[in-house]
C-alpha cells in the first residue's frame, strides 16, 4: 500500500481487527470531512457506500455473463463467490439476479466450524444488527456487542456483511453456505496443483463451495457433463503464501521455509544419507512431518 | 414544565424529564449542565456513586453511556473507560440498575446514551419499557437518524421517553429541520466535526449549529464535544440552553475517583454567569 502512495496508520484501539480499523477510519473521516473522502473497499457501511461499491464491481457480473454466453452459448447453471463483506460477490451476482434459472451461491467463512463459534459466517449465524451505519446480519452476543470473527482468510475475517446480501438471503434469491478453513485450503491446494494458479484464500472458499455445488448439480442432472458453474476467482494468492506455507507445515519454528537439503534428497525408497547429514535430516523430519510428507508427495508425482 | 404530544397517533401526553430539568435550571437563572458518565466504569457501584456526586454538584441531567464494542463517536478516553467496563463484565441490562439507583437518589433527569445495536438486540420495546420502569428520561442515540427510527418513535411514545437526536456542523438545513421535528427533550448540538474528547477551546462552529436548530423550532439546544473547563461552560451558556461535558468527567473519575468527579462538576457549574442556586433537596453546591 505504501508503494502505491498510501500512508498506513496502525490502529491500536479496541480489538485491533478490521472492524476497529473501520472504526478509526470513520473517526478520522468525521474529523476531516471537509477535505477527506472515505473509501470503503467492500459493500458494507452506511448508504451510499454499499451501492457505490456494488456499482464499481458490477463489471464482474457483466463480463462474466457476456463471456459465458460467448463460450457456451447459454447461461451457466450456477455462479459461486466468497462472502466477507461481499463486494466481489455482489458484483458477480448482479449479472445474474434477473436470470431466474441461474442458481446463485455465496460462501462465507466457517473458520474452525460454525458450531465452534470461531468463524465469520455472518448470514449463516443469522442475527440482525447495526454496525458501521448499516443494518444487516451481524456477529454479536446477547447484548449486541460485536463478536470477533475468525477465518484463515484475512479478507473474510469481518463480523458484518453487506446489507444487500442480507436482503438477497431473506428474499431467497441467493443461497449462503459456510466453508471451513480446512475445506478452503484443500481447494486452494487443488487449484495450485491442477491449474498452476495460486488463488486468494478468500476465493478458495468459493472454489470449495463450487466443488460441493458441482457434485449436487451433476447428481441431479440428466447430462452431468453439461453442468456449467462460474466461480469468481476474486483474488490472487500471492499475498497469502505466508499463511498457506504455515497452514501446510512448510515453515520452521522461526517462520522460515523448510527446504530439503540437496544432499539429503534421495531417490524414492533409498535410505537417507549417512552420518551427520542423516542426523540433520532426522531432526528436520521431526520438526515438520507434514512438510516432509508434501515433499514425498511431490516426488511421487514426478 | 411543558407538555409534549407526538402527533395524532400518539395519545400519550407526557412530561419531558429532560426538558423539565432544563427549565428548572433556567428558572434558577442559569443554563443546564449535562454530565456524561459510562455505566460500569470503573465498576457498576462506582459509576452510580460518581453520577450521584455529579448530580449533587450541579449537573441537571445525567447521561449514562452504555459501553459498546464499537464506539465510533468516542475518542480514546471514553473508549478506554468503556472497554474496561466491558472487560469487567458489564452487561446491557446493568444500565437499568444504574439509572434506577441515580433517580432514587437525585432529582436529575437521567438519559441513556447508546449506540443503537444494543437497543435493537434487546428489542426496542423491551429496552424502552425497562428504561421507563427504572425512571429513565429517554435516550440519546448518536448513530440513529430519524429516517430509520420508526420503532423508537413508537416505543418512546408508548413509554413517555425523550428522544435526543444529534445535529452537527455538517447538517444541512433540511437535516436540521427533520432532526428538530423528531426530537423531544433537547437537541444535541455537536460542536465540531470529530469524536468525543476534551479540547482546549470549543469550536466557534457550535454557535451556528445552535442557531440553526433554534431557527428550526427547537426549544432547547445543548452543546457537547470538547467541553472541559468552566470558561467553556460560560461561553456556551451565552447562546445554548445547556452544556454537555463527558470526557473531562470520565478522566477525573479515572484519575481521582468519585471525589474528583464531584469536584469537577462543581467547578464546571461555576462557569454559569449567575452561580447556580441549589434546586435539589440534597444538593451540596
Amino acid at each position: 500500500m505504501q508503494l502505491l502512495g498510501a500512508t498506513v496508520v496502525p490502529v491500536t484501539n479496541g480489538s485491533q481487527t478490521l472492524k476497529d480499523a473501520i472504526n478509526d477510519a470513520l473517526r478520522d473521516w468525521v474529523a476531516n470531512v471537509e477535505n477527506t473522502h472515505y473509501v470503503l473497499g467492500t459493500v458494507s457501511g452506511a448508504h451510499p457506500f454499499p451501492a457505490m461499491v456494488r456499482f464499481f464491481h458490477e463489471v464482474i457480473g457483466e463480463e462474466a455473463r457476456g463471456q459465458i454466453i460467448d463460450q457456451i452459448g447459454r447461461l451457466p447453471d450456477a455462479v459461486c463467490a466468497c462472502i466477507g463483506g461481499g463486494s466481489n460477490a455482489i458484483g458477480l451476482f448482479h449479472g445474474f439476479l434477473d436470470d431466474a434459472a441461474v442458481k446463485i451461491y455465496g460462501f462465507e467463512a466457517a473458520g474452525d466450524g460454525v458450531e465452534t463459534g470461531r468463524h465469520a459466517a455472518t448470514i449463516t449465524l443469522g442475527r440482525p444488527g447495526v454496525l458501521h451505519g448499516a443494518r444487516s446480519y451481524l456477529m454479536q452476543d446477547e447484548d449486541g456487542q460485536t463478536i470477533e470473527s475468525h477465518s484463515i482468510s484475512a479478507g473474510l475475517d469481518y463480523p458484518g456483511v453487506g446489507p444487500e446480501h442480507a436482503y438477497l438471503a431473506d428474499l431467497g434469491r441467493v443461497s449462503y453456505e459456510a466453508i471451513t478453513d480446512v475445506e478452503a485450503m484443500d481447494a486452494f491446494k487443488l487449484l495450485c496443483r491442477t491449474e498452476g494458479i495460486i488463488p486468494a484464500i478468500e476465493s478458495s472458499h468459493a472454489l470449495a463451495g463450487a466443488l460441493k455445488i458441482g457434485q449436487r448439480l451433476t447428481a441431479d442432472a440428466e447430462k452431468p457433463e453439461d453442468v456449467v458453474i462460474i466461480v469468481n476467482l476474486s483474488g490472487r494468492g500471492d499475498k497469502d503464501v505466508q499463511t498457506a506455507a504455515d497452514w501446510f507445515g512448510l515453515l520452521d519454528e522461526d517462520g522460515n521455509v523448510k527446504g530439503t537439503m540437496l544432499s539429503t534428497r534421495s531417490a524414492k525408497g533409498a535410505a537417507h544419507g549417512a552420518g551427520v547429514e542423516h542426523e540433520k535430516a532426522q531432526g528436520e523430519k521431526a520438526q515438520g512431518q507434514e512438510a516432509m510428507d508434501i515433499n514425498a508427495e511431490d516426488a511421487s508425482n514426478e | 414544565m411543558s407538555e409534549s404530544t407526538s402527533g395524532p397517533d400518539a395519545p400519550v401526553t407526557y412530561i419531558s424529564k429532560s426538558q423539565a430539568a432544563i427549565e428548572r435550571a433556567k428558572a434558577a437563572g442559569r443554563k443546564a449542565l449535562i454530565a456524561y458518565l459510562p455505566a460500569g466504569f470503573p465498576d457498576k457501584q462506582t459509576s452510580i456513586d460518581a453520577a450521584i456526586a455529579v448530580a449533587r454538584n450541579g449537573a441537571d441531567i445525567i447521561e449514562i453511556g452504555i459501553p459498546y464494542s464499537d464506539p465510533v463517536m468516542d475518542g480514546s478516553v471514553i473508549q478506554a473507560a468503556t472497554t474496561q467496563a466491558l472487560d469487567n463484565g458489564f452487561h446491557v441490562g446493568d444500565v437499568f440498575d444504574v439509572v434506577a439507583a441515580i433517580t432514587a437518589e437525585t432529582d436529575a433527569a437521567v438519559l441513556v446514551m447508546t449506540y443503537w445495536n444494543p437497543v435493537m438486540r434487546m428489542g426496542v420495546d423491551e429496552f424502552s419499557r425497562r428504561l421507563a420502569e427504572a425512571g429513565g428520561a429517554g435516550l440519546i442515540t448518536p448513530d440513529l437518524i430519524p429516517d430509520e427510527a420508526s420503532e423508537w418513535f413508537a416505543a418512546s411514545d408508548k413509554y413517555g421517553l425523550d428522544r435526543v437526536f444529534l445535529v452537527a456542523p455538517s447538517s444541512t438545513p433540511e437535516r436540521v429541520a427533520k432532526t428538530v421535528a423528531a426530537t423531544r427533550g433537547f437537541v444535541y448540538a455537536v460542536s465540531i466535526m470529530g469524536v468525543t474528547g476534551a479540547r482546549s477551546s470549543v469550536s466557534s462552529a457550535a454557535e451556528a449549529v445552535v442557531a440553526a436548530a433554534h431557527d428550526a423550532g427547537a426549544a432547547n439546544v445543548c452543546v457537547g464535544l470538547g467541553v472541559s473547563r468552566p470558561e467553556h461552560v460560560r461561553e456556551i451558556a451565552a447562546y445554548a440552553d445547556g452544556v454537555i461535558v463527558g470526557t473531562a468527567l470520565v478522566a477525573a473519575l479515572r484519575d481521582g475517583g468519585v471525589p474528583a468527579v464531584g469536584a469537577l462538576a462543581k467547578e464546571l457549574s461555576s462557569g454559569f454567569d449567575t452561580p447556580s442556586t441549589p434546586v435539589k433537596e440534597n444538593a451540596t453546591s
